[in-house]
Parts: structure tokens; C-alpha cells; sequence
């Protein structure tokens, strides 16, 4: 690895996908396996530039599948690598097998996803379907607001993934097109600095160790695979302290704080909105604006959707008076996946019992504005002054023809 | 019964490292009764002294039946993650060995061999295969054909013979087992261009021992397909799989060859050819046949039409 910078952090104007590739370049993973596909190519395209200049050690493997990419990323992470790989929508759909494969063997692998509508009918444009639906598979979540955000996460994601406490592998999440291809102007860290904050990479039981050999992936009956996902479920559970230390080391080292989520404006907020991804950008415009106004509004943005941090998410809803949550993914015939846990943590943590409310919006790229996101606050004012939600539950927002 | 290769006296010394070394694998698998299959893999750290072997497992028989948790039957670092991935799984090992070496913090010498089943090869891992060869990693994959999904039951691969009844190509009164011929994987291999290629047999463990060490040692991807008959899914005695391996390759069904960057040698050639007939009908699987001499006379046309390529191959590359 030739051409680190030293010195200080540079302002750049940069696309997400771009900001990725960076953060994978600073990282120097020992293996990349990917496979293109909208919108996350940029990330392999710049990556692989990186790779052909010399300025990574990665072994990239230009596999034929995604499926293909995921098994590559298992194999190299029980080799002893440090593994990275990037994709979206179908191209993670095709590794879901692998998902919970690699999560079971507790392989720290690490993913850069660029959300994308799951195809059917084909789409390329943003929605959370494809991350949402592996939320099950036994991976950290992080989401990302922004560009900077999606960098920042990277940087943290090898010493969350590798705790020796955690062992999970990890994917963070940015919104394909909107975040991906808008460049934006972010602060990219010094390589030296980065490669420092992350450290070496240490083998566990590597499958290279020909002195100690060891099977890895053994058939697991009844009788000990539970134990096995028992502990895997412990790995995330401390996931949730080890973010946090992680992410108070980052703002230690690089000055910017980041928490499981965030709260913006929330203290006295009598209306929140939950939400995930770029669309909290626009949520705070509108809350700045209706604040002026004197409406008691606030967001609560997602950045650890796995694991959920219920407690520390219900008792900052505890003062809500209705909580508006929105998905960028549906369930079909059950509420969103980011309302039900809004629910659960309400439900259990909060000392308060607020309006609970559930929208989905945005499935295949479609816009929400900053008059739909008004459109939402009133009518959430609405419900909460009639003290119910009654049919607006359930409301799908800016589609035609939607007569709930 | 007919010698095919070798005999104790005259030892080579290929042979000899084969009775020397240490094995692979321990016995208390749960393999079947008479399962030819860990003869292979008892192999594995007998080719050379030179390297140490990784290995990785698609999902089928011998992946189920020798790493029951908390049990394992590999001796050598092993690993499995799905049926249709173990190349690429394999891959990603490899791969990350050239980075570590690259980088100056891997020192030993390490060969990667594949296993898989002709489930997990011929059919839902074919993708995987043909990306890890044609990329050029240096595994050496060794596919056990069986001729079946032996691990599930016995239903029908791509790599089932004309006519043999499986439990979804059962006989009645309008099937006659599977219809058309096998898939040849091999020569599909071949289209790989891969520097070594290999046809062997689990009967003609000399043959198979100097095939594994030369596609081990070749630097770069190597295929040997190996014939390994199941005792319940070919339905024959639980001591006739070493014969019934024998009489595959006495009646042509399985020639024994290599392809050496391109240039093919047939390394036996039976001294009286005999009729497809006397292997399919030693075994449950065929029997109902005996009523179909039409798929008889199909297998016995396919199986002679194959062999003289093989010959005409083999003339071509001298
Ligand atoms: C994706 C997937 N599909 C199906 C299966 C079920 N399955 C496990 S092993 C097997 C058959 C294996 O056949 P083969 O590769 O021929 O090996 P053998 O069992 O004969 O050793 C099947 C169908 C699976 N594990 N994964």
C-alpha cells in the first residue's frame, strides 16, 4: 500500500458511493469480492481503481454472482481477512443464504449497501426493502443520513464488527441514488489517522492455520445449534454497548458524536417523526420551519436498526404526545418493520403513551417532499388533537389512487 | 476379475508416499456401509510433502456425514457454508492466502481443494465452479460423481445415467427412469482450458493418487472427476462399491483419462470391451431395464459414441 496521506482532513466534494470507496480504500481490507449492480457500482468501480494503482493490499475477486461474492467474503473472513464488499437490492438478495451463513460463523464481514428497491417489478431507485428484509439475518444495521455519515460508519464498522464481544458481520446502509450519486461536500480523514482509529485485523481460529486445524461450518442438530444462535444473539446484544464505545472513541478522534440514534429536537417535542436514511434531511427543514411557528415537532432518526436499542428508544419517546413513523418499506398485509419496533419500544419503555402512527412512503424511488412531510406533521396534529389515530393507520403517502 | 493398473510388488513411489504419510480422515464418520467415498479423501495430506492442504465441502453426504457437531472427521483445516458456493467459498480462502502472502504474513506453502457431490457440482454449483476455474485460482476441485442427490434420497442429478431410477425418476407405467443422457461435465471442464483435467475412478486408487497429486501440484485450477458409487442409490451390496466403480470403467461408461494443457491420454483402455450390460444390470437402479432394451441399446450407442471421441481426442493432441 503505497500513497497515504498524513496530515489533516480534507473538505471534498464527493458522491456516497464515492465516500464508500474512500473508506474502503483507508481500511485496506485483505480481500474485496464483489459484483456490480445499481447503485452501488461506483463503490467496486473506484475500488477497483484503487487496486490497479496499487494503493490497497486487497485481493479483489471479480466473481460471477453475488452469491458468489458473499460465499468469497465467508471463505477469505475464516482465512483470517479483514473482508469488505458492496451492493444493493437483488445483488444482496442473491446472498441472503449466505447472510445468515456468515453471521452464524460469527465472520466479522463488512458490507457497504446501497438501498434499492427489490426488484418485482425491477426498479433501481431507493427504498429500504432490501436491507429491511434482511433485518433478520443475524447483521449489525447502521443507517446512514448522509454522505459524511456513510463514510463515518464505514470507518467505525471494522472495530464494531471485530469486537471480540461481538464477532458479527456488519452493513451500512445508504440511499441508493439520493445519497449514493449527489455529491456532497464531507470531511474525509487523514489515511494515516483513519488507519490508525481502525487497527490490525486479528485472526480468529484461521482456517490457514494448518498447525491447528479446524472445521469450520460442521453440521448442527438439535441438540447444540441453539446454543449456537443463543450466542450469536449475545454477539449482538453487546453489539449495542460496543457501538456506542466505538462511536464516542470516533468523536474523541474525529470530533463528530454519533449515537444509536439520533434526536433532533425531541426534548419538549409533543409530535415525533421516526424515520431512517436521507429523508431525516428533509425532516428537519420542515421541523426548523414549524418550529418558527411554535409547533412542538421533532425527529428521531434510526442509526442502529439491528440491534434495536428499545429502551434507550422508548425513553426518548417517553414526553412524545403521537409518534409518526415512517417506512420506506412495506410488509405486506402487517405494519412496516420500523413501525413495529417503534411500537415495541414504546410499549415496554416509555414512561408516557403516546399516539402511535405508521406511514409508508417512498417504495421504488418515489419523491416525499418537504410539502408531504408538512402534510404528515398536520395531520399527525390532527389525531392528537381527537386523541386517536383512527383511519389514518396505515396510510401509504404520495400514492395515486390511495383512498385510506 | 482384471487388474487394471499396478500391482502391490511394483510399487512407484507415488505409491509408496500414499502407504507411508498419515491419513486425513479419522474413522466414526457416519458414512454408509461400504461408502467408497472417504478413500479420497484419506488421500488428501498424502500427495506431497512439499505443501499442507486447506479444504472446503459443498453440502451432500460426505460433508453431512463427517462434521457432526460436535464430532469431525477432518484432520486438516475444512470448511462448508452451503451446496452450490464451495468454489466460490474456496475462492475467498485462496484468495485471501495470496493477499497474506503478498503482504508478507503468510510464509507456508498451502494448496485449497474443493470437494462437492455431482449434485453440487454438475448442477447448483456449476456457477461457482466455472467462475472459480475460469479466474484462475489455485484449487483443485474434485467432484465425487454418484450419479445422484444421494444425501436428500437419491433424486436425479444432471450426472444420472440413461435410465437409472431415482426417487423422482421412478419407474411406472409411463417412466422408465431418467430420461436422456448424462450431462459431461468434464468436457465442460475442458472448455475451461484448465491446465490439468482428470476422469477417475474410486477402484484404481493408484491411478486416483497420481491423478490427486498432479492436479494438487499444478499450480492453478484443476477438475478431476471422480466415479464413487453409492450403495443404497445405485441399490448393490454394501461390499460391491470398489467392483461396481471397476466395471464402470471395464465397459467404457467411465474412462479413465487426463488432459494435460490440452493433450489427452487415455490411461486404460480394457483389454476385452465389454457390454454396457453386465455393470447396469449388477445394479438395482437399472433393473427395471431388462423390460427396455430400446434405453439399453440408447446407454450402449452413447457410451461407445463418447469413447471413440475420447480415442479421436487422444489421437488429435499427440
Ligand atoms: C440451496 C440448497 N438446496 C437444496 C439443498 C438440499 N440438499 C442438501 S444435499 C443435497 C444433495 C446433494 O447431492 P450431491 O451434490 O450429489 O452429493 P451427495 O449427497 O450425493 O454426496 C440437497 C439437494 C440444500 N442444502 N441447499
Amino acid at each position: 500500500m503505497s500513497n497515504l496521506t498524513t496530515g489533516k482532513p480534507k473538505i471534498v466534494p464527493i458522491t456516497g458511493a464515492g465516500a464508500c470507496a474512500q473508506a474502503m480504500r483507508q481500511i485496506n481490507p485483505d480481500v474485496v469480492a464483489a459484483f456490480p449492480i445499481t447503485p452501488s457500482t461506483q463503490i467496486v468501480e473506484d475500488f477497483s481503481t484503487f487496486v490497479a494503482n496499487g494503493q490497497v493490499d486487497t485481493e479483489f475477486v471479480t466473481v460471477e454472482s453475488e452469491h458468489s461474492a458473499m460465499s468469497a467474503c465467508i471463505g477469505a473472513s475464516a482465512a483470517g481477512g479483514r473482508v469488505m464488499t458492496a451492493t444493493s437490492s437483488a445483488g444482496m438478495a442473491y446472498m441472503w443464504e449466505l447472510l445468515y451463513v456468515a453471521a452464524s460463523m460469527r465472520q466479522p464481514v463488512l458490507m457497504s449497501l446501497v438501498n434499492r428497491a427489490l426488484t418485482g417489478p425491477i426498479n433501481i431507485h431507493c427504498d429500504h426493502s432490501d436491507s429491511m428484509g434482511a433485518r433478520d439475518a443475524g447483521w449489525i444495521q447502521l443507517y446512514s443520513e448522509t454522505n459524511q455519515e456513510a463514510y463515518d460508519n464505514l470507518v467505525m464498522a471494522a472495530r464494531i464488527a471485530e469486537h471480540p464481544d461481538v464477532r458479527l458481520p456488519l452493513m451500512v446502509c445508504q440511499d441508493g441514488f439520493i445519497i449514493s450519486h449527489s455529491i456532497q461536500t464531507m470531511q474525509l480523514e487523514d489515511d494515516k489517522a483513519v488507519k490508525a482509529f481502525v487497527g490490525p485485523h486479528l485472526p480468529y481460529h484461521s482456517i490457514l492455520d494448518t498447525a491447528k486445524p479446524v472445521t469450520w461450518g460442521a453440521l448442527d442438530l438439535q441438540d447444540y445449534y441453539i446454543e449456537h444462535k443463543r450466542g450469536q444473539e449475545q454477539g449482538m446484544r453487546n453489539a449495542l454497548r460496543v457501538i456506542q464505545e466505538v462511536s464516542d472513541d470516533f468523536a474523541k478522534t474525529f470530533g463528530r458524536q454519533y449515537n444509536l440514534f439520533e434526536d433532533y429536537r425531541l426534548e419538549d417535542a409533543e409530535i415525533v417523526l421516526v424515520a431512517i436514511n436521507s429523508v431525516a434531511g428533509e425532516i428537519k427543514e420542515v421541523i426548523d420551519e414549524l418550529r418558527t411557528k411554535g409547533e412542538k415537532v421533532g425527529l428521531l432518526k434510526i442509526r442502529s436498526f439491528r440491534p434495536f436499542p428499545y429502551e434507550q428508544i422508548g425513553q426518548a419517546l417517553s414526553n412524545a404526545k403521537i409518534v409518526t413513523v415512517l417506512d420506506r418499506s412495506a410488509s405486506f398485509g402487517a405494519h412496516g418493520p420500523l413501525f413495529t419496533e417503534i411500537s415495541t419500544a414504546v410499549y415496554n419503555y416509555a414512561s408516557g403513551r403516546p399516539l402511535l402512527m405508521g406511514h409508508t412512503f417512498g417504495l421504488g424511488g418515489r419523491e416525499l417532499t418537504l410539502r408531504h412531510i408538512e402534510h404528515v406533521i398536520s395531520e399527525s396534529r390532527i389525531c392528537l388533537d381527537k386523541g386517536e389515530v383512527g383511519n389514518r393507520q396505515g396510510m401509504w403517502l404520495n400514492v395515486r389512487g390511495d383512498k385510506s | 476379475m482384471i487388474e487394471s493398473s499396478g500391482t502391490l510388488a511394483e510399487l512407484s513411489p507415488e505409491t509408496k508416499l500414499m502407504c507411508e504419510r498419515p491419513g486425513t480422515f479419522s474413522g466414526g464418520h457416519r458414512m454408509c456401509a461400504g461408502c467408497p467415498t472417504g478413500l479420497f479423501t484419506k488421500m488428501l495430506t498424502r500427495v506431497s510433502d512439499e505443501y499442507e492442504i486447506v479444504a472446503g465441502n459443498a453440502t451432500g453426504c460426505l460433508e453431512v456425514a463427517s462434521s457432526i457437531f460436535p464430532y469431525s472427521s477432518w484432520q486438516i483445516p475444512w470448511i462448508h457454508t452451503a451446496f452450490e458456493n464451495a468454489s466460490a467459498m474456496m475462492s475467498g480462502v485462496e484468495a485471501c492466502y495470496r493477499s497474506l502472502v503478498r503482504q508478507g504474513k503468510m510464509r507456508k506453502k498451502l494448496k485449497f481443494v474443493v470437494m462437492g457431490g455431482d449434485g453440487g457440482t454438475y448442477d447448483i454449483g456449476l456457477q461457482s465452479l466455472s467462475g472459480a476455474m475460469e479466474r484462475g485460482h489455485d484449487l483443485t476441485y474434485i467432484c465425487y460423481d454418484n450419479g445422484a442427490y444421494m444425501n436428500t434420497g437419491v433424486q436425479r442429478s444432471s450426472a444420472t445415467p440413461l435410465g437409472a431410477a431415482t426417487t423422482t425418476t421412478p419407474v411406472g407405467s409411463e417412466g422408465s427412469g431418467r430420461k436422456g443422457n448424462r450431462k459431461d461435465l468434464t468436457k465442460i471442464m475442458l472448455a475451461h482450458n484448465l491446465g490439468y483435467v482428470a476422469q477417475a475412478s474410486i477402484h484404481d486408487i493408484h491411478d486416483l493418487f497420481r491423478k490427486m497429486k498432479k492436479a494438487i501440484d499444478h499450480d492453478g485450477p484443476s477438475f478431476i472427476n471422480l466415479l464413487s458409487p453409492c450403495i443404497p442409490g445405485w441399490k448393490i451390496d454394501a461390499d460391491m462399491a470398489v467392483e461396481s466403480a471397476r466395471q464402470g470403467v471395464e465397459c467404457n461408461f467411465w474412462p479413465l483419462f487426463e488432459v494435460e494443457n490440452g493433450k489427452f491420454t487415455i490411461n486404460y483402455r480394457p483389454t476385452v470391451k465389454k457390454p454396457v450390460t453386465d455393470w447396469v444390470f449388477s445394479q438395482g437402479r437399472f433393473k427395471h431395464l431388462k423390460k427396455h432394451p430400446d434405453v439399453i441399446a440408447a446407454f450402449q450407442a452413447e457410451v461407445d459414441k463418447q469413447w471413440a471421441w475420447l480415442e479421436m481426442e487422444e489421437a488429435r493432441t499427440k
